[in-house]
């Protein structure tokens, strides 16, 4: 039986108003100038797993984290938690505390006024999870224990703290309601490998033990293969690629997908050059009609440039989703054999 | 001549319980044109010891021994409106936290604009062009478009972008860059990276890169700088420190980067935590968490002393205790 869902999004879309004041717009005969930071993006997260989402900087990952989590409306579309409308699953705070974020910027997040311990305690006081008082600081230390730092940090200020340490604050206020689903943003960019480790088998152990739920984002595509069920690529306000973690790194399809599996870092120092992704970066004010990535495309041709491609599955990894006129076509080369991107599994 | 030196540079933020000791004895070195990567676990020292250099500690941290010198002249103990001259034009920093270079009252555009005219010998208009050139360098796109957003109008990564290039923009012979690609996807990465080391190699620009992404370092630097505890425990070419670590601390975080190829059922990584600055233990500060500790690192502290290709503050690496080192396997 498919285990049941526990985030859903139908065709969400947030756009965003840029345009410059009225009267030099009209000064300047401009129209109003719409950013279509997410443009209808479709996707389930099923209880207990980790969907994550990749994707150049500037194509909407934290504006999805936002609409999830109910801080930004939908222009369009609708998102639903654990089965209800997320408005509606909103205004009921049993349903509330069971969801939280954490933040991309672990600076701007945390309140520079509080002390640390009074930070981490402040969902459980909202929700009322413990009242006696020495029982919440028991807990606010066991949580900063957890995310490598002492009990007797609580006391201090988050400007008393490195980039890290913040960081980690607010991973242990995120944990501290018990939530079942928890939007991470970025959560371990501030760290180095070795606590990031912890953090991140801190994470999946929760997940084992208590089936938690996450929507992830990251640029560390390693640490996006160390945590994820499935993988969502995002191009320009859409999803171009969805796929179970193991075969999109195994077998990216998509273009911009493959693009951007040849530009990850080479640790190995064998002297090979990374591959940007060509071409400009284009703009989501005036994002190109056809589909969004055709203009750095080299298998883009015709069709590409008028017509935008739907999900399907992919021909060849059914279980792939895809958003491409030449993978539907079978000219991404793909059934001919081509070469991994990424070395088999040992 | 190097184009950075700093010596012996101790740092400490007295409190009511005691004077806490966040840098203890950090000295390096920076030729012009050469990248210093600098690493090490989260809460080590690595911001601070940007900040002790351009004079921007926050109090009441302050500076209790040693120098920082630019060009062979002392800028640590120089009065405050003389050191802001010189981070303006000769240091560029860019600062860890992008929303706080950046004004959220003025446009991005603005904000390049105005560092470029009270640094650089341009006025208004040039300075307006250069601006949407520098947006166009690290990668901004639409940029002539965009050049008059206000940063809140802006994903993570532009504004981190942004700031690069506020810090660039002056031309500085020294830029200070603290974890400057955090928050960039793999390919907008490569190409700043790629600034950077062409901004190095061509104006002869001296850099400390500090970052936790070993690919970004191993791409960029020439020599890296391993903190732990407020010191440097080993210091050394790129390639030696990061294939062939010779401190138990580098080797361990070495071994903790997320493998790519493959997923593994638990992620290594290194037992406990480093101490709080209120509880370094004496001798060497990683001993409570070396696999290799004995007697004397419990007393004694270790210097930076050579070991293998690098120099490493490890008493596994004297002359004398080479009979551990070898039990050690990390020879
Ligand atoms: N409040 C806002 N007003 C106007 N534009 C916005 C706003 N928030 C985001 N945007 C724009 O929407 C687009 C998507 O931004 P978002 O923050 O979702 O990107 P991201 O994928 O999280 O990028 P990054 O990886 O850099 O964090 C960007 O072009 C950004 O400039
Ligand atoms: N204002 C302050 N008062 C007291 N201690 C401080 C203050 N600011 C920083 N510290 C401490 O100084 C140490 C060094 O901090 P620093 O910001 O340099 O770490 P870092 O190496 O940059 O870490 P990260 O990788 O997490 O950014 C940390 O242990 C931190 O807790
Ligand atoms: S639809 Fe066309 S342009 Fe878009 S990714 Fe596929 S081949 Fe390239
Ligand atoms: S000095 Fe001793 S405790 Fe410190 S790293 Fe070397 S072996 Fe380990
Ligand atoms: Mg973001
Ligand atoms: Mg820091």
């Amino acid at each position: 039986m498919p285990e049941p869902i526990m985030l859903e999004l139908r065709d969400a879309a947030r756009h965003f108003d840029v345009s410059r004041p009225l009267l030099q717009r009209v000064i300047a005969r401009e129209d109003k100038r719409i950013l279509r930071a997410v443009d209808g993006v479709s996707f389930q997260v099923p209880k207990g797993t980790t969907l994550s989402l990749v994707g150049e900087s500037g194509c909407g990952k934290s504006t999805v984290a936002r609409l999830v989590v109910g801080l930004y409306q939908p222009t369009r579309g609708e998102v639903f938690f654990d089965g209800m409308p997320l408005a509606e699953a909103r205004a009921d705070a049993s349903k509330r505390q069971r969801m939280q974020m954490i933040f991309q910027d672990p600076y701007a997040s945390l309140n520079p006024r509080w002390r640390v311990s009074d930070i981490i305690a402040e969902p459980i006081r909202a929700f009322g999870l413990i009242r006696d008082r020495r029982k919440q600081l028991e807990r606010v230390g066991e949580l900063l224990t957890q995310v490598g730092l002492s009990p007797l940090d609580g006391q201090k200020f988050p400007h008393e703290f490195s980039g890290g340490q913040r960081q980690r604050i607010s991973i242990a206020r995120a944990l501290s309601s018990n939530p079942e689903f928890l939007v991470c943003d970025e959560p371990t960019s501030a760290l180095d490998v070795s606590v990031q480790a912890q953090i991140l088998n801190l994470m999946l152990e929760l997940q084992k033990r208590l089936g938690l739920t996450y929507l992830f984002i990251s640029h560390n595509l390693a640490v996006v293969r160390q945590v994820s069920d499935r993988v969502g690529v995002m191009y320009l306000g859409k999803l171009v690629e969805l796929a179970p973690s193991e075969t999109l790194f195994h077998t990216p399809r998509q273009p911009y997908t493959r693009a951007l599996m040849e530009a990850i870092p080479d640790l190995e120092m064998t002297g090979r050059t990374r591959i940007p992704v060509g071409g400009e970066v284009p703009s989501p004010i005036t994002p190109p009609p056809g589909c969004p990535f055709h203009p750095r495309c080299p298998l883009a041709n015709e069709r590409c440039r008028i017509e935008v491609p739907a999900m399907i599955p992919a021909r060849g990894t059914p279980e792939t989703l895809v958003a491409c006129h030449a993978v539907e076509e079978g000219r991404d080369g793909f059934l001919d054999g081509k070469p991994r991107l990424t070395p088999e599994p040992a | 001549m190097s184009l950075l030196q700093v010596q012996n540079l101790r740092v400490e933020f007295p409190t009511r319980r005691g004077t806490l000791v966040a840098l203890d004895d950090v000295s390096f070195e920076i030729a012009p044109g050469e990248v210093l990567g600098v690493v090490g676990e989260s809460g080590a020292g690595k911001s601070m010891t940007g900040a002790a250099i351009i004079g921007l500690l926050e109090p009441p941290g302050r500076i209790a021994g040693g120098q920082v010198r630019l060009e062979g002249r002392r800028i640590d103990n120089l009065p405050y409106e003389e050191l802001r001259r010189i981070r303006g034009r000769q240091i560029g920093a860019i600062f860890q936290d992008p929303l706080t270079t950046l004004n959220p009252l003025y446009t991005v555009g603005d904000q390049l604009a105005e560092t470029m005219t009270t640094h650089l010998p341009i006025g208004p208009a040039e300075a307006k062009k250069r601006a949407v050139e520098w947006l166009e360098l690290v990668g901004i796109p639409a940029a002539a478009q965009r050049v008059d957003s206000y940063p809140h109008e802006f994903s993570g990564g532009m504004r981190q972008r942004v700031v690069i290039a506020l810090a660039l923009c002056a031309e500085p012979k020294l830029v200070v860059a603290d974890e400057p690609t955090t928050a960039l996807d793999v390919s907008i990465q490569a190409q700043v990276i790629a600034l950077l080391k062409n901004l190095a190699r061509e104006k002869g620009t001296a850099m400390m890169l500090v970052t936790h992404d070993m690919g970004v370092i191993a791409e960029t630097a020439d020599r890296v700088a391993v903190m732990y505890a407020g010191r440097i425990i080993e210091i050394g070419a790129v390639r030696e420190v990061v294939k062939n670590a010779a401190h138990p601390y580098s080797a361990g975080l070495m071994g903790s980067i997320p493998p790519i190829s493959h997923r593994v059922e638990r992620l290594q990584a290194i037992e406990g935590a480093m101490p709080r600055l209120s509880a370094i233990p004496p001798g060497c500060p990683y001993n409570p968490r070396c696999p290799f500790v004995f007697d004397r690192c419990r007393v004694e502290r270790p210097e930076l002393m050579p070991a293998k290709a690098n120099r490493a503050a490890c008493w596994l690496y004297a002359p004398e205790e080479a009979h551990r080192l070898q039990e050690s396997g990390l020879a």
